[in-house]
């Protein structure tokens, strides 16, 4: 007996998909990569949502942290490197030869697997961006430096120490000091290439927990080893195999019933 | 389905899996038996069915914590984590048709004693037949994984419930026939629940084999819809 009650309003099954209409940030289409004759990204075609975490996996060489680096224009610094294809940040084409680079690595900050503080104090570390767009004002720095250790977890463990050398703090530390000194100059995106594979397991949910703290003001793609890791932190994650992409999805629907075979075999710990 | 590069989480799985149907293949002795001892009126057989039922319960308990494990070492994805996920309900339904085959024999030994006419079984034995071959199949299903067998066996459990309304409606008739009837009459109705209830449970364990397959939870879900969902 349902009594005239839709029951399906009480069954999350109906809904197949989110039900919020998601805005894409980063808009990729038909994107192939060279190294120089060797083909690394081919036919890639992908929209990021804003402001969710999109994790992408695969095997080593699968093309995902090339694929991470073509967003803020990192393989730029690569010899013999070409691309075509296009990638939308916003209204914006990353690859339009009239872009200035620096103003796209504003927008898009991004953070590595080693942790790499400059040899400064842990103030000047968050403040470098800032003084480097010319800024001065003494107040306005302080502001940002504290909101940005705030913002990054870090805050209460050196805002005692913020003159020490940013060299003196633990990997994990420096890791969120990475992370603040990106989110200081307030970023669309921000890019974490294995932003945790260094660091010890209580270091790792940090980050991770951190990376649920910032994706309500920034856009996430993050390239990781750890499959668990994407499980735990991403909204969506997308699986790359030789450079292609293989799927993209939710990632509670890709790690409980994906759609592919290679996916299924990747994250079942199967032979590839 | 491919090899895991952990031979020994293949292993684990695999072990898991024949450990169910070592259960199943228990539960189904115990209710084929505890049908057996009404109908033969076999009070030795009825004991010895109520004394078994703590090997099903052992099992259960023993799988339980293997899955656990598997859990915690593992964490298993996608179609591991299905087949974990469906083998700890799976064996909390057979732990239960374990209890309904032991409520059965105890109707057994409470009817021990009593005159009964043997046409009273009629129905009951024909009955039982059915609910056994479906939990059969339900096994069978599990066992190969077999969506179409699955879904005969939910649709199958329709069956099964007006074979169930059908019995009591003859019961009911013998008791008005003749107070004397009543007591075994009475016990005959509540063994009928009992397989009943199997029948219920079988479906349950066809919906996780489906699940476990698909990735689709059909629970609560017509079956008509069902069909329809998964031809998509």
């Amino acid at each position: 007996m349902t009594h005239g009650i839709d029951v399906s309003l009480f069954d999350s099954r109906r809904e197949s998909e989110p039900p919020e209409t998601l805005n894409t940030c980063l808009k990729v289409r038909d994107l192939n990569l060279y190294y120089g004759e060797q083909k690394a990204l081919a036919g890639i075609s992908l929209d990021i949502p804003e402001k969710k975490v999109t994790a992408f996996i695969g095997p080593s060489g699968c093309g995902k942290s090339t694929l991470l680096r073509c967003f803020n224009r990192m393989n730029d610094l690569i010899d013999n490197v070409s691309i075509d294809g296009s990638i939308l940040l916003g209204e914006t084409d990353i690859y339009d030869r009239n872009l200035n680079v620096a103003d796209l690595r504003r927008r898009v900050g991004m953070v590595f697997q080693k942790p790499n503080p400059f040899p400064k104090t842990i103030y000047e570390n968050v403040a470098y961006g800032l003084r480097i767009q010319g800024i001065k004002n003494r107040e306005l720095l302080d502001e940002v430096v504290e909101k940005a250790l705030k913002d990054s977890a870090l805050w209460d463990e050196v805002k005692d120490r913020l003159h020490d050398n940013a060299l003196g703090l633990s990997g994990g530390q420096q890791q969120r000091l990475v992370i603040a000194r990106a989110i200081a100059i307030e970023p669309e995106v921000i890019l974490l290439d294995e932003p945790a594979s260094a660091l010890d397991p209580i270091s790792t949910l940090k980050i991770e927990e951190l990376i649920y703290e910032l994706k309500s003001d920034y856009t996430i793609v993050i390239v990781t080893h750890n499959m668990q890791q994407a499980a735990r932190v991403s909204d969506f994650t997308t699986f790359l195999y030789m450079g292609e992409l293989i799927e993209f999805g939710p990632t509670e629907r890709l790690f409980t019933n994906p759609r592919k075979k290679q996916t299924e075999d990747y994250i079942t710990g199967r032979y590839g | 389905m491919r090899q895991h590069i952990s031979k020994r989480y293949d292993q684990e799985l695999e072990d898991i899996r024949n450990k169910v149907l070592t259960m199943g293949g228990l539960v189904e002795r115990q209710v084929s038996e505890a049908i057996r001892s009404i109908i033969d009126v076999d009070l030795e057989a009825a004991e010895a069915v109520v004394l078994n039922d703590v090997k099903v319960n052992a099992l259960e308990v023993a799988i339980d914590e293997e899955c656990t494990h598997i859990l915690a070492r593992r964490q298993p994805a996608a179609t591991d984590l299905r087949l974990v996920i469906a083998v700890i309900k799976t064996i909390t339904d057979l732990e239960r048709i374990g209890d309904e085959a032991k409520r059965i024999a105890r109707q057994r030994i409470d009817m021990d004693g009593q005159s009964v006419k043997q046409k009273q079984f009629t129905e009951f034995e024909h009955f039982g037949q059915h609910v056994l071959e479906m939990l059969g199949e339900a096994l069978d299903a599990f066992a190969r994984l077999d969506v179409k067998l699955a879904l005969a066996v939910a649709h199958e459990d329709k069956k099964v419930d007006r074979e169930y309304d059908s019995i009591m409606r003859q019961q009911m008739t013998y008791l008005m026939e003749s107070p004397r009837m009543i007591p075994v009459s009475l016990d005959i109705m509540w063994a009928a629940r009992a397989l009943e209830r199997v029948g219920d449970r079988c479906r349950n364990i066809c919906e996780y084999v489906i699940y476990q397959v698909k990735g689709k939870d059909i629970r609560h879900i017509s079956l008509d819809r069902v069909e329809q969902d998964l031809d998509s």
